[in-house]
């Protein structure tokens, strides 16, 4: 069990907390709710193999706003980035942030609606759209006090972010308005030894479509975040949301993003785990409307010690309702991933398909990677498949590469991201696809598999990558040219897997 | 020039003896045929030479231009010369042929941004799409696409020596013409040297064989010129038999028959020299 014991989390905090009556109203509730629920333990299934009784929260103080965040990273720590006068960029108010962001917030485009907040703190909105409504949330939701979803029940920590939640944001799109350009969130972190709780309540309502982005970014700070993201999709409505996540290397992160899908509304939301020490991250779709679709996808890389920690529900509420999903992950050094995952279809969801599909690639011995699915089927008029893997690089792809002369470091590189192109390539976001390959890209560089080609031996050709090489490898596009190539020689692989197989064919 | 040369090659893969003691030489601009049953290791043979785990070699050498292959890497001895198209080309998901020839290139330190008009030359000349230079390697490819796809790699890449398993089969009509005339034209324009496998006369009425090596129960037993193909085209390989089954006392081979009289007699066909180990007609 985690250890409740910090005197930063405490009703007073709580009471402390700014905004209108009802939000105090609502936190407190919230504040009750948790203190009564027991804290998750390993023990349950749905936080099996996770880190959770390692939760210390006595070492994290929720951060009151507006006061300036202990041991904030002063912002000439946040390297590059200048916020040219005039240049789309961070809202004067925030500072600076990493150039891996401001090249997302780039490619997204200057048209983007843009709301850029720090520790929490409120933030101005940039560039509005007529049909959006972006701002602190005027009433209560179901959602925020975690009442909103089905499965295995709520998860604990979306109601201590209700709890302590400073602002909750909420983006409403009204009845039949397409946006025309994207929406953009970025949750920026940068005091040491805090608890956050970024809050996102997406709304679209019938007939509604938007492209939401949201990221949750921190400096290297040492850090709790309790990110709780709603979609709520009515009747007809079209929802692209993709969430990037690039904590710093200490951050420990208990994120839900929690998604209902109303009658015939079709919700494409995609998670790509790429920061933090331990990262939790589930997310549940509820399909609550006849002819409702989601489709979920993920990307996920840990290296070094990290830990990212994927739970979905796929949740058959309604009648003809269809899910799929595809969470594909990368483990090298001695990260460890898990991935479990939940379909259940209630009793009166006839005609569901629901498929899920989760692949793990295992670059390094010391890495390992967990994948659980499981069904949960009441009707029988339904068509599921689940399919799950765990493995090192295959061997025949590595020696087909080989075999033209690439050398085996860069053969795996390209195995790897190639890998992870095909979830990548699906992002619904299509203006960020690049953009992720090349943070893929960044981290594999990061793992230090291959910084220098094994031996030179007989073969060892002039003019290949040495150590200084280590270019992040970014791809060819099209008949493009790609970048200098990583080297070494990786280490063996092991792969752990639960729940190896496949259940029912598509 | 470049020679590869295999002498006296053992290899057994899941503790099973294939290969009993195969002898050949390629050189620079020669063309040879590997002709032989399913299953007598003609792409065992193709797959010891390029470096495929899984394959123990229990006697004998490969070696290139003098450069014993077999303790090199299998990038090591593509980057010395050799290419292996192989029977069965593997899907590799979201890595493209430009991505993977890239690096090829780079670690050979030639210039990779004449890569992308190569391939696209190469494709042309082959009569392979060009959408597939972009696309996943394999992935969806037909069998006769991804057989195009071997030889245009086999025309970005020019090695030295080039071992072609089968690059014929699954190939319609036309396509075998363009594959052929393309090999061949590799092989007399950049000099490379060939040693096709491969189960039909047809190819080589397309390409201008040098030599003709049968390979039957893992050991090269005849060897000839382009009439030996001709031959077996008729005939079959019936005269070639092959036998497995290892003799008690668990030496290498010694099972084969080697070849029939009348041709060991006959001349036109050579059968290749004895003194290998376990080939001993009988
Ligand atoms: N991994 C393996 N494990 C066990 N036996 C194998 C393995 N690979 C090949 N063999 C056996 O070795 C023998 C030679 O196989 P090989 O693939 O070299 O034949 P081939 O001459 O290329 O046949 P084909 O004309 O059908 O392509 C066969 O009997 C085959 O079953
Ligand atoms: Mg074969």
């Amino acid at each position: 069990m985690p250890t409740l014991g910090s005197p930063g989390f405490n009703a007073d905090v709580v009471a402390a907390l700014p905004g209108p009556a009802w939000l105090r109203q609502s936190r407190l509730a919230a504040w009750e709710r948790f203190v009564s629920s027991p804290l998750p333990s390993e023990s349950e299934e749905i936080w099996r193999y996770s880190r959770i009784d390692d939760l210390d929260l006595g070492r994290y103080s929720p951060l009151v706003p507006g006061a300036a965040a202990p041991g904030a990273a002063e912002p000439a720590a946040a390297p590059g980035a200048a916020a040219a006068a005039g240049a789309p960029g961070p809202p004067p108010a925030l500072g600076q942030l990493p150039p891996d962001v401001e090249d997302l917030l780039a490619v997204v485009g200057p048209g983007a609606t843009t709301l850029v907040t720090r520790n929490g703190g409120p933030a101005a909105v940039l560039n509005p759209q007529p049909g959006l409504q972006l701002g602190p949330a005027g009433e209560a939701s179901e959602e925020r006090l975690g009442n909103g979803h089905g499965g295995p029940g709520p998860d604990i920590w979306t109601v201590l972010n209700a709890a302590l939640v400073v602002v909750p944001w909420k983006a409403h799109v009204a009845a039949g308005c397409v946006l025309g350009a994207p929406v953009v969130i970025v949750h920026w972190l940068d005091g040491d030894g805090g608890a956050y709780f970024p809050h996102l309540e997406v709304e679209l309502a019938e007939g509604a479509s938007a492209q939401v982005l949201e990221v949750v970014v921190s400096a290297d700070i040492d850090a709790l975040v309790v990110p709780l993201t709603t979609l709520a999709l009515g009747p007809g409505a079209s929802g692209q949301f993709v969430q990037v996540q690039l904590l710093g290397p200490r951050a420990w992160q208990l994120g839900n993003v929690v998604s209902r899908v109303g009658r015939e509304a079709r919700l494409r939301c995609m998670t790509v785990a790429l920061g933090g020490d331990y990262a939790r991250a589930r997310t549940d779709s509820v399909l609550e409307g006849p002819g409702g679709e989601s489709e979920l996808l993920a990307g996920y890389f840990g290296t070094g010690t990290q830990m990212h920690d994927l739970r979905t529900v796929q949740h058959h509420a309604a009648p003809q309702t269809r899910s799929e999903l595809l969470f594909k992950g990368v483990v090298a050094n001695q990260a460890h991933s898990v991935y479990s995952g939940l379909i259940r279809v209630e009793k009166g969801a006839r005609g569901t398909n629901a498929f899920q599909t989760n692949r793990n690639l295992v670059l390094s011995e010391g890495a390992h990677a967990d994948s659980v699915p499981n069904l949960e089927i009441e009707d029988n008029d339904v068509r599921c498949s689940h399919a799950s893997a765990v493995g090192p690089i295959d061997e025949n792809q590595l020696f087909y590469l080989e075999s033209r002369g690439v050398p085996t470091p860069a053969a795996e590189r390209l195995i790897a991201l190639g890998f992870m192109d095909d979830v990548l390539e699906r992002s619904p976001l299509q203006e960020i696809v690049g953009w992720l390959q090349q943070a893929v890209a960044a981290k594999l560089a990061s793992t230090g598999l291959g910084t220098a080609p094994g031996s030179g031996g007989p073969g060892a050709a002039p003019g290949g990558p040495g150590p200084g090489s280590a270019a992040v490898g970014a791809r060819s596009a099209g008949l493009g040219s790609g970048s200098a190539g990583l080297g070494s020689g990786s280490a063996g692989v092991g792969a752990r897997s639960a729940g190896l197989g496949s259940g029912g064919g598509r | 020039m470049s020679e590869l040369i295999v002498e006296g090659l053992h290899a057994s893969v899941s503790g099973k003896q294939v290969l009993r003691g195969v002898d050949l030489a390629v050189a620079s601009g020669e063309i040879h045929a590997v002709m032989g049953p399913n299953g007598s290791g003609k792409s065992t043979l193709s797959h010891v030479i390029a470096g495929r785990p899984g394959y123990e070699v229990t006697a004998g050498r490969v070696l290139l231009d003098g450069t014993d292959l077999l303790a090199m890497a299998p990038w090591e001895r593509a980057q010395a010369g050799i290419f292996l198209a192989l029977q069965y080309p593997v899907e590799v998901p979201g890595v493209s042929l430009l991505d993977a020839l890239g690096e090829a290139y780079e670690a050979s330190g030639r210039d990779r941004s004449a890569l992308p008009r190569t391939l696209v030359e190469e494709a042309e000349k082959t009569g392979l799409d060009q959408r597939f230079l972009s696309r996943s390697l394999n992935v969806d490819l037909s069998g006769g696409e991804r057989k195009r796809n071997e030889v245009v790699q086999l025309g970005a890449l020019r090695p030295k020596i080039a071992v072609l398993d089968e690059v014929d089969s699954g190939l319609d009509v036309d396509a075998l013409r363009a594959v052929a005339r393309r090999v061949a034209e590799l092989c007399r324009q950049a000099g490379i040297g060939i040693l096709a496998i491969t189960h039909y006369y047809r190819l080589l009425a397309e390409l201008p064989v040098d030599r003709v090596h049968v390979l039957s129960g893992g050991r090269v037993v005849a060897t000839g010129g382009p009439e030996l193909a001709l031959e077996l085209e008729k005939t079959g390989y019936a005269a070639y038999g092959e036998d497995e089954r290892e003799p008690a006392g668990g030496a290498l081979g010694g099972g084969g028959r080697g070849l029939p009289p009348s041709r060991a007699a006959g001349g036109a066909p050579v059968p290749v020299q004895p003194g290998t180990r376990g080939r001993q007609p009988h």
